[in-house]
């Protein structure tokens, strides 16, 4: 029963797709499945929500390595959610000033858009832009011309690290007009468009072959992997 | 000095590329862009519209990438308002409803402040689903938008009479740093319905790569990283900016001066490193 249904709810939402996919007639099974889709997709971040407190208080009561992140993230979690979902601080619209949660949760100055403006936003970019560190480290250490194929891989990022900011232009604008392709930024342009291109497609088709292969293997019920494990 | 290089601790790699950043945003160091055909693309279809057609902007990412997407964001809503286009936002993004809220506070109600909301433009919000959301709107967009952001329903909003779907919209713009994204946009919509939807997208430098194969037919332009909207920016103040324009118009032109260092020091990091490789094989060779 526990697999069961789950099985059989996935084989006939992916039958309906494809029908509602060849014929009209059936276009809107398809839409229906969808929004039901969309449902079980905003009911999923109540059960990821509870999946993070369950995984984070274990590690805590298990004084695991780390729990102190754990307790972090816990406090961090149940702070924006009181907040944001008990509208803390929040001003009733000026529409129905009679209701006192009738204000938009995040409305400037609001403790919830505090929260997101001076923790969340700069915590969030500091993270991305931490990445510029370590590529350039990483760069250092690793990106060495060892072979032919090294080679090539360290030429086109010579050329696009290039062509990608006004450097380009100026380092190879000089280039006479017979050999203009030669710029920086056009021979970025032509890689990108070109080279980078049919090696993409490429991929998409293989990916594309596998994902028809993987999804016929679920609608016959062969591949039941995302059914998970059964265990607890 | 070579042995310096060869056990360069990494602290010092950081120290120079934090300084490679931080100089030029502090000296406000400025270099010209020239728009590119994708960028000259974006601006062409967003100039072939009339007042009053419809554009979707879908918001499809997060502070941690408005670095990178924040200013073509700002250029697009900017070149909207001249138009005089009517501009519906949404997000697929949980986080992609405030950089809506940014925009239209930065942008609309700062410098345009006689749109009205409802009339000339709409925040219909975040919805859950990915591209899930994507295939119910193609068909029937009511179905998961019964209210806008507020909470108001849309059948009490204006500029929504009429629109019973995506491919009433003239334009798409997405601006995406993902998954979903304008990957997802390009499948689920425009592939399905190729003469109802036209899109254009602007995304993240990593995310450029595996759009191209996408161009031109179903994805006719795009804006790609900081240079694409520094590109696009300059096209769109060049015929818009008018006398003294807000700093905030020329964010995507600020972002690549630190670009460019940051960009010439990769360079010469790699250089060295290779030079370091190539003696040591020599020596070793040798010995």
């Amino acid at each position: 029963m526990k697999r069961n249904v789950p099985l059989m709810v996935a084989i006939i939402a992916g039958y309906v797709m494809i029908l509602a996919y060849f014929s009209p007639y059936t276009e809107g099974w398809g839409e229906k499945v969808m929004v039901w889709f969309d449902i079980l997709a905003a009911i999923a971040f109540v059960l990821g929500g509870g999946n993070l407190l369950k995984v984070h208080l274990k590690k805590v009561s298990d004084r695991q390595a780390g729990w102190a992140y754990s307790v972090i993230t816990v406090v961090a979690f149940l702070v924006m959610l009181i907040v944001g979902l008990g509208k803390i601080g929040v001003h009733p619209h000026e529409k129905y000033a009679h209701m006192a949660w009738s204000g938009n949760f995040s409305a400037i100055g609001s403790p919830f858009w505090w929260l997101y403006e001076y923790t969340f936003k700069p915590l969030q970019a500091t993270i991305f832009a931490m990445l510029a560190f370590y590529v350039a480290s990483a760069a250092f250490r690793a990106f060495r011309a060892k072979n032919f194929e090294a080679i090539l891989l360290l030429g086109t990022a010579f050329i696009i690290l290039l062509g990608r900011t006004a450097a380009g232009p100026y380092i190879t604008g000089w280039f006479p007009d017979w050999i203009e392709g030669l710029e920086a930024d056009k021979l970025s342009t032509y890689i990108m468009e070109v080279f980078n291109t049919a090696g993409n497609r490429a991929i998409m088709i293989g990916i594309a072959l596998g994902t028809a292969s993987v999804s016929l293997k679920i609608l016959l019920g062969v591949d039941r992997s995302y059914l998970g494990s059964g265990e607890e | 000095m070579l042995d310096f290089f060869r056990n360069l601790d990494r602290r010092w790699i950081f120290l120079l590329m934090g300084l490679s950043v931080a100089v030029p945003i502090l000296l406000q160091w400025q270099f010209p862009e020239t728009p590119s055909a994708l960028s000259q693309a974006v601006f062409d279809e967003v100039e072939a519209l009339n007042e009053g057609d419809r554009v979707l902007f879908a918001f499809d990412f997060d502070p941690g990438s408005e670095g990178e997407l924040g200013p073509m964001a700002t250029s697009w809503v900017r070149h909207c308002c001249e138009k005089k286009l009517k501009m519906y936002f949404m997000s697929l993004w949980p986080v992609g409803q405030q950089m809506i809220t940014d925009n239209i506070k930065r942008v609309i109600e700062a410098d345009f402040p006689h749109l009205v909301y409802g009339e000339d433009y709409v925040n219909l919000g975040y919805k859950a689903g990915n591209e899930g959301v994507i295939k119910v709107i193609i068909s029937d967009l009511r179905q998961l938008y019964t209210t806008d952001a507020e909470g108001t329903a849309t059948d009490n909003i204006p500029m929504m009479e009429g629109i019973d779907s995506i491919k009433k919209m003239d334009l798409l713009v997405n601006i995406s740093a993902g998954y979903p994204g304008t990957k997802e946009w390009v499948q689920f919509a425009v592939t399905r319905y190729p003469d109802d939807i036209r899109m254009v997208a602007g995304c993240t430098g990593v995310q450029a790569p595996l759009l191209y194969p996408y161009i031109p037919e179903q994805l006719p332009g795009l804006l790609a990283a900081i240079k694409g909207a520094a590109e696009y920016e300059k096209l769109v103040m060049d015929k818009y900016g008018g006398e003294n324009p807000d700093a905030k118009y020329f964010e995507g032109k600020r972002r690549m001066g630190p670009q460019l260092v940051a960009h010439m020091l990769m360079i010469l990091l790699i250089i060295v490193g290779n030079i370091i490789f190539f003696v040591d094989r020599k020596r070793g060779k040798r010995s």
